[in-house]
């Protein structure tokens, strides 16, 4: 578990970013300077982090997030609040997700 | 789910192909013509018009019609555009643009001569990155060179100022620039500079074959025509011998080469990109303006125009007997510039072979061992072996599609 995130917390996406569906992919395309590693940088994101993404609306805890997975994937609770909590953690970290509440 | 121990998200470079894995969003990459108008005047330009041009500046898209192009591009999967022109920051609502087209989570190429970047919008390009290098075009080392370039007093100057703002604002770029024989002299030169100003070694890209005006211009093309360098000159500096002894080159003929047959578009690819030009018109490539060729997008929409395009051009045909006796049968259409759009450009159709194109091609063939003197490449039936392709894969080769040889 990232010991950074909280399950109770609200996240979505950041402003310094759009982030695109296209043909299924998510691509999050950085808005503003110092987001990711390198400005001519896009990111895509794996299965798992797509399923998660978009749960990530500004309106749902993580908790509720992964508690939606968990009964969409009939998936171990446990597992899927890792899951939430390390995509949310790493994508924070590159401030394309901020904390809301 | 299962726990990932890797990473979550993957950063991905300029090329996307690898992830679409199943269908391809239908645009990958727009380029919009924003004015053809331009404050520079070079000779050998194939498009621009005055700066104060005012009936072609009443004819250009508006603000709104480009932000819903971008809108419509977006919605298409377009991942970049490029702006272009003519010189784009001409335009008073550059900016917004920019902005709209970053907003929508696109990337943006912008291909400008420089004059006008001032310190606002480097800052601004500075804090909301395009993601893409910038294009400039420089045309000489010393305001005697470029001045007999771009006809513009000041233009130098004004181009040093501005790549200057961008290299302080970190802001990456790439040169462009024309082999002319008033600056042939200087390319070591501008690649040096070029290469202290961004802190890296790359070269700037050259042109050597220059194109006609793409809408008629006789008086115009007739210029350019007098700057072109001679066949095998341009092929010299083609080639690529200096650099590896013409092995890219003779590896791309052997991967790519073929006669064209009677198809007109070997270019075409699924997924592709597309062009508008200043007044609201798709054109799958920006040079190729040919009536039969465009689409109003005042009558129609992008998703349309992309969707109707490749095919309608797929089912285009080579009619001339010239063509068909010389260029169909031509394996060396990885080195010829030959294409609808140079075509349309010199003679006002789309399949009337280039002399000037085909000179250049069969020097090139010759430099690197391909042709003997004089030879003709469409008389070589069995070209495999002289680029060392084996038999079984040439089989059906010819009207497949490829790159575009002018990049």
């Amino acid at each position: 578990m990232n010991d950074k995130i909280r399950l109770d917390s609200i996240y979505g996406p950041s402003g310094e970013i759009v982030a695109r569906e296209i043909e299924g992919e998510i691509i999050i395309v950085p808005l503003t300077s110092g987001i990711g590693d390198m400005e001519d940088e896009l990111y895509t994101l794996n299965e798992t982090g797509r399923a998660i993404w978009r749960k990530l609306d500004g309106a749902r805890s993580l908790r509720e997030a992964a508690a939606e997975l968990a009964a969409e994937f009939g998936a171990p609770i446990e597992t899927v609040e890792q899951d939430v909590a390390g995509l949310v953690g790493e994508l924070a970290s590159r401030k394309m997700v901020v904390r809301i509440r | 789910m299962t726990p990932m121990k890797k990473a979550y998200a993957t950063r991905v470079r300029s090329d996307l192909s690898p992830l679409w894995k199943g269908r391809r969003p239908l645009l990958s990459r727009l380029d919009i013509e924003l004015t053809e108008r331009c404050n520079n005047d070079c000779l050998h330009c194939s498009i621009n018009r005055p700066a104060g041009d005012e009936d072609a500046r009443s004819r250009e898209m508006d603000t709104g019609f480009i932000k819903d192009l971008l809108d419509q591009a977006a919605a298409l999967g377009c991942l970049t555009v490029r702006f272009t022109g003519g010189e784009p920051l001409l335009r008073s609502d550059f900016e917004d643009l920019y902005l709209r087209a970053r907003n929508r989570g696109m990337r943006v190429m912008i291909f400008t001569n420089a004059t006008l970047v001032t310190p606002r919008l480097a800052g601004l390009l500075s804090r909301v990155p395009p993601l893409e290098k910038m294009e400039v075009s420089v045309y000489g080392m010393s305001e005697r060179t470029s001045l007999a370039v771009t006809r513009n007093p000041g233009a130098f100057e004004a181009a040093r100022r501005g790549l200057r703002l961008l290299a302080d604002h970190r802001l990456p770029f790439v040169l462009k620039s024309v082999v002319l024989p008033s600056n042939r002299n200087e390319r070591e030169e501008l690649g040096a500079w070029a290469a202290g100003l961004t802190g890296v070694a790359a070269a700037p890209a050259f042109a050597v074959a220059l194109d006609l005006r793409s809408r008629p211009d006789p008086v115009r093309s007739g210029l350019i025509r007098g700057l072109r360098l001679p066949p095998r000159e341009a092929a010299g500096y083609m080639t690529g011998m200096d650099r590896d002894g013409g092995e890219e080159r003779r590896r791309f003929v052997a991967e790519h080469g073929g006669a064209r047959g009677g198809r007109l578009f070997t270019c075409l690819e699924g997924g592709g990109g597309g062009a508008v030009d200043a007044y609201g018109r798709f054109q799958y490539c920006l040079t190729l303006r040919h009536p039969d060729t465009v689409y109003d997008l005042k009558r129609g929409s992008l998703r349309e125009a992309v969707r109707e395009m490749p095919p309608r051009l797929r089912r285009l045909r080579a009619r001339d007997p010239e063509y068909l006796r010389r260029c169909g049968r031509c394996f060396l259409k990885t080195l010829c510039l030959q294409c609808p759009a140079k075509s349309w450009a010199e003679h006002g159709t789309l399949d009337t072979p280039v002399g000037y194109f085909c000179e250049i091609a069969h020097a090139q063939a010759e430099a690197l061992g391909l042709l003997a003197a004089g030879e003709k490449a469409w008389t070589v039936a069995d070209w495999g072996p002289r680029v060392g392709q084996a038999a079984s894969t040439r089989t059906g080769r010819g009207e497949e599609s490829g790159p575009c040889p002018g990049g």
